[in-house]
């Protein structure tokens, strides 16, 4: 038995939307670093959709692979969804994670949270 | 693979392997048995005792079986600390960066109003033998300082504190999992009452270990039942697997010259290689250190991502984050030295054996520079230390 499914250890291997992104219009860090995570998400957002998204993530594997996933699932989907996005629905994409790294998904969800109150901030556009 | 986690556990050696199997095989009788085929087994077991004794200059009958380390020091600690209760001693001294085998028992003496002082380890992961003198008391009941740490390979001035407490009539114990086999032991000379050891820390079987306690000593069991070691530790013996422990230690002892040779080059090669790295930091004393330990932590970065990578690369290695032990804070050894907690996460513990070879060592090196390099690629920490918008720690 591995520690994580074989689709964890996909993202954590080849981690999708890793990177910056220099013309986001919204960006959320959450975490911090005496709890050994932190998660940044770079959003842009246009016409209401998120156009790109990218990730930095510093933490433990499944903490990347939640980042990643997360990316993955809201690019492209209009921000009213993007809003409704749970660490469940991280999780279970990533069939499922150890019950004690569930708060990497809950990282994922509320960076994610973090980065569409910062786009609502600069931008004015309610969400 | 290349297996760097020895710290961990150790592949048996082929001679213990086929004490082992052999022995299930002719002495798998009852030691207790009066008749012959069990009386061959007590002969086996006692031979095993012998020959451990001699192998860290101690008598036979100083010598009790256990499980293991975990079992050895809380048998050691406990039977002090139930001395002390009866004679009105209730203050132990240890350090902050004991095996929670340790650790968590003197917790757990605590609640039953025991006082317990735990030295400092400096950024060395030293404990100085004069702190140890001066934490003594004349309520303390046990000193309790490992031999050489788990994590940080650190060893300890454990001669000194031995005569240390000889001097103020303290029992001493000693959690030497880590140094049997691995590094020359004489509890005579060192002046130590209580040694704790585990087999498979020195390529013999799992779950066996011994506790050496100086005749003299008063020691009380944590298992009630049959008459097995003296009274003082019940349950049929495990002949074969001691047996083995006692081949184990014979042969790990036997070449501790050779092999120390060449792990403290290949250990040395390791250091200075990943050193290379920008902002990392050897952890604990150089040279004081286990021939085969190497223990570093990067800035910017998390360990378990980097064991995993090292995993996908064929190297088993080992860390004091968080995310590895299942809790929140990172090793309790890392913090003890003063790592703070934001590079304590990002840690890598390499124990090599023998085994290693030129070539194992030059490729742990090219695989952990990479690895550092590709996850601090996307580590937000790391944009902000390269940034200037917080400050390098290491
Ligand atoms: C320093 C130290 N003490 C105690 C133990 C526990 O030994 P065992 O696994 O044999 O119970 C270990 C092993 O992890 C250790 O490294």
């Amino acid at each position: 038995m591995a520690l994580y499914s074989e689709k964890v250890m996909d993202h954590f291997r080849n981690p999708r939307n890793v990177g910056i992104l220099e013309d986001a219009n919204g960006v959320g860090e959450v975490g911090n670093a005496k709890c050994g995570d932190i998660m940044k998400m770079y959003l842009k957002i246009e016409d209401g959709v998120v156009k790109d998204v990218k990730f930095e993530t510093f933490g433990c594997g499944s903490a990347i692979a939640s980042s990643s996933m997360a990316t993955e699932l809201i690019k492209g989907k209009p921000v009213s969804e993007v809003k409704q996005l749970t660490n469940k629905a991280v999780a279970d994409a990533l069939d499922g994670l150890p019950a004690y790294k569930m708060h990497c998904s809950v990282l994922a969800e509320e960076a994610i949270q973090s980065a569409l109150e910062d786009y609502q901030k600069r931008t004015g556009n309610k969400i | 693979m290349i297996y760097a986690d020895n710290a961990a556990t150790t592949k048996m050696s082929r001679r213990a392997l086929e004490t082992l199997i052999s022995f299930n095989e002719k002495f798998w009788g009852n030691p207790s048995s009066l008749y012959t085929h069990g009386q061959n087994a007590k002969e086996a077991l006692e031979q095993a005792r012998r020959d451990i004794a001699s192998l860290i200059n101690a008598q036979p009958g100083e010598i009790y079986f256990t499980s293991g380390g975990s079992e050895s020091d809380n048998q050691a600690i406990l039977s002090a600390a139930e001395t002390g209760k009866k004679t009105g001693k209730k203050h132990i001294v240890s350090t902050a960066f004991e095996h929670h085998a340790v650790l968590h028992t003197l917790e757990n003496l605590k609640k039953e109003g025991f006082e317990i002082t735990l030295l400092d380890v400096h950024s060395n992961g030293i404990v100085k033998a004069e702190d140890v003198d001066e934490a003594i008391r004349d309520d303390t009941c046990l000193v309790s300082v490992m031999y050489a740490n788990n994590e940080i390979g650190t060893i300890q001035p454990i001669k000194e504190i031995g005569s240390i407490c000889k001097k103020r009539g303290v029992p001493f114990h000693t959690d030497a999992v880590q140094a049997v086999g691995h590094i020359p032991i004489d509890v005579t000379g060192d002046n130590i009452d209580m040694l704790s050891a585990s087999a498979h820390k020195f390529h013999g079987p799992k779950g066996v270990g011994f506790l050496y306690v100086k005749k003299g000593i008063r020691l009380s069991s944590l298992i009630e039942g049959g008459a097995q070691e003296r009274g003082k530790r019940a349950g049929t013996e495990n002949v074969p697997a001691i047996a083995a422990m006692a081949e184990a230690l014979k042969e790990s002892i036997g070449k501790i010259a050779e092999k120390t040779e060449t792990l403290v080059i290949m250990r040395n090669r390791l250091i200075k290689g990943i050193s290379e790295i920008p902002h990392s930091s050897l952890n604990g004393d150089p040279e004081k250190r286990l021939p085969g330990n190497v223990s570093f932590c990067f800035e910017g970065i998390e360990g378990e991502a980097l064991l995993l990578l090292l995993d996908d690369r064929g190297i088993c290695a080992s860390s004091g984050s968080a995310c590895t032990s299942g809790s929140l804070d990172p090793s309790h050894v890392l913090l003890a030295i003063g790592r703070v907690h934001d590079v304590a996460h990002g840690s890598l513990r390499l124990s090599i054996d023998d085994t290693v070879t030129d070539d194992d060592v030059d490729y742990i090196v090219a695989s952990v520079k990479e690895v550092v390099e590709y996850l601090r690629g996307f580590s937000p920490i790391w944009r902000d230390l390269v940034s200037g918008k917080k400050e390098f720690i290491l």
